[in-house]
């Protein structure tokens, strides 16, 4: 019974020394720190997405194409919001990202002026740091918007954000925890329009099917959904039309590190050229509706526009 | 910035603690969302365990059933949940309520096969009705392991708990959805720290449970050699049902 005892308190000792040990390692250096690793080597170009089903097919689209062209590409798919992949694209480990001119600007400069969507353009070329450009933007957009149901649009005849001052019911926000914060998120609907929002529900999907289910099911009453969701018309939604640019344009645009050279450049350029609005709903409308895989809408749209 | 420090500090600031996103009252939401998740998924799992323990009947249908619940994703469920009866805690409750019933049902029936079977022989011989040896022998017999899985259940719940925060307003997760996409990593281990504190207050409480609960000549912690050849023995930490000799 003592060796039991013994043997015990050994292995209870191991685990707290062990304990202690690993945790004075995670405390001496920042974790997350992982300096300016590369990705080795120079011919290959590493092409990212956010972690949202759209800028997937997107990224994928772009892979296929410079694959077609000849380049050797690296896909990192699905590395998150615009918080966790920035510094990448900064640090220059990732070549070929797509990103929304508006909410990339706001996201570089939180008190850039935004407008039309070739100023919103401009701005975000003078914006960008060093080492970072970003190619044609192509036509499509994928905005933010503050969008309610049709039903509720008819209760207090909204037309524009500013409208929503008329509700009388409480207004629950739902979206990303991160929405909470951003710089067009519920603070700035009661700073400039002095629109009272009762509350905010976290619904951690992107503006995805739980958000448009809260919405139908009146659980909250005002989300972001991205104007190129197939849901939008699919359920009965309105997105609030923004006349005070609120939300910048968000045209799809290519950031792009020094790797990628000119002929790189064309073929992406060829591919934006081609990405009407109509078009990026369609993708999508392909991968929400039919679930098709980013790969195939890819494929598919790639070889209709005499792309591959 | 040292992250450590910067999670204590995140902990300590007086400007978390006013609002409606302060630390006690996300620590209560948490709390009594783990409370109400383990009632819930005891009143289900104790009643249909005390059932297979005492009858011996579908215990390997439990066995498969409870492995397989345990293979959910628990937040795979709760999207799916979530997309049916919409945002909001009844999603969670669900999602949570299926990963705490395998433990609980498996403290539950081993419990009752843990207990010698001479006693139960014995105290049908000297006249006791079925629903007698369930209450007064295989129910306080089978304590020891009972509580085990309720602590085992506790510890799961609590810690998965922070998904509430995916369609709900609620927990400790907040911290951590928010702070993960804010890349406020201050925050997000401040909450996570939080977690742990609470998860390790609720094990002393059940170590504690353990120790006064369980009736006098049944020991949770007894171990080989304890001296109690003639008694029932049961051990916490063995499952098996005990051997006729000792």
């Amino acid at each position: 019974m003592f060796t039991i005892t013994r043997g015990r308190l050994a292995l209870v000792s191991a685990v707290a020394v062990g304990a202690v040990v690993a945790l004075a390692g995670c405390a001496s250096g920042d974790p997350l720190d992982e300096g300016n690793s590369s990705s080795g080597d120079t011919d290959t170009l590493v092409v990212g997405s956010q972690d949202y089903y759209s800028n997937e097919i997107i990224a994928e689209i772009y892979a296929q194409a410079l694959e077609d062209g000849g380049y050797t590409v690296d896909r990192q798919f699905r590395i998150g919001q615009r918080e966790a992949y920035l510094p990448e694209i900064e640090g220059g480990s990732i070549d070929v990202f797509p990103e929304y001119t508006g909410s990339l600007l706001q996201a570089l400069k939180p008190d850039a002026a935004g407008g039309t969507a070739d100023e919103t353009y401009t701005q975000l070329q003078e914006a960008l740091p060093d080492g970072v450009s970003v190619l044609d933007m192509a036509e499509a957009t994928d905005q933010n918007s503050w969008t309610v149901t049709q039903a509720f649009a008819d209760t207090y005849g909204l037309t524009d954000i500013a409208s929503l001052s008329k509700v009388t019911e409480p207004i629950t926000v739902g979206g990303n925890s991160e929405l909470e914060t951003r710089p067009y998120g519920p603070t700035a609907l009661k700073e400039k329009y002095g629109i009272e929002i009762a509350g905010f529900t976290p619904v951690e999907d992107n503006g995805g099917p739980l958000t448009v289910k809260s919405l139908v099911d009146n659980k909250i009453q005002l989300a972001n959904v991205y104007t190129a969701d197939p849901n939008i018309s699919s359920n009965n939604l309105v997105a609030l039309d923004d006349p005070d640019g609120l939300f910048f344009a968000d045209n799809v645009v290519p950031v792009v590190s020094d790797k990628v050279d000119d002929g790189a450049a064309e073929i992406i350029n060829a591919v934006s050229a081609k990405l009407t609005a109509d078009t990026l709903v369609e993708l999508n409308s392909q991968s929400v509706n039919d679930q098709a895989a980013a790969d195939t809408i890819a494929t598919d749209w790639l070889t209709k526009a005499g792309l591959l | 910035m040292n992250l450590f420090a910067s999670a204590i500090d995140w902990i300590l600031d007086p400007a978390n603690y006013v609002g409606l996103n302060a630390i006690p009252l996300r620590l209560a939401q948490h709390l009594l969302f783990t409370l109400v998740t383990l009632v819930i998924a005891s009143a289900i799992a104790i009643p249909l365990g005390y059932l297979i323990g005492h009858t011996g009947r579908g215990r390997s249908l439990a066995v498969m059933t409870s492995g397989g619940l345990r293979a959910i994703p628990t937040l795979g469920l709760l999207t799916l949940v979530a997309l049916w009866v919409g945002i909001g805690v009844v999603a969670p409750y669900v999602a949570l309520t299926v990963l705490a019933i395998p433990p609980i049902l498996a403290g539950a029936y081993t419990g009752f096969e843990a207990i010698d079977r001479r006693t139960v022989d014995a105290a049908r011989a000297v006249g006791m009705s079925e629903l007698q040896i369930v209450r007064k022998v295989e129910v306080p017999l089978g304590l020891p392991l009972l509580i085990g899985g309720l602590r085992s259940a506790t510890l799961q719940v609590i810690a998965t708990a922070t998904l509430a925060a995916y369609v709900a307003d609620i927990g400790l997760g907040r911290y951590l959805f928010s702070g993960l996409k804010n890349r406020d990593y201050a925050e997000m281990l401040g909450g996570s720290i939080l977690v742990i504190l609470l998860a390790l207050v609720l094990e002393g409480i059940f170590a504690l449970i353990q120790r006064f609960v369980v009736p006098r000549g049944v020991s949770g912690r007894a171990g080989p050699g304890s001296g109690n050849a003639g008694r029932p023995s049961i051990s916490a930490n063995l499952p098996e049902r005990s051997t006729a000799i000792r």
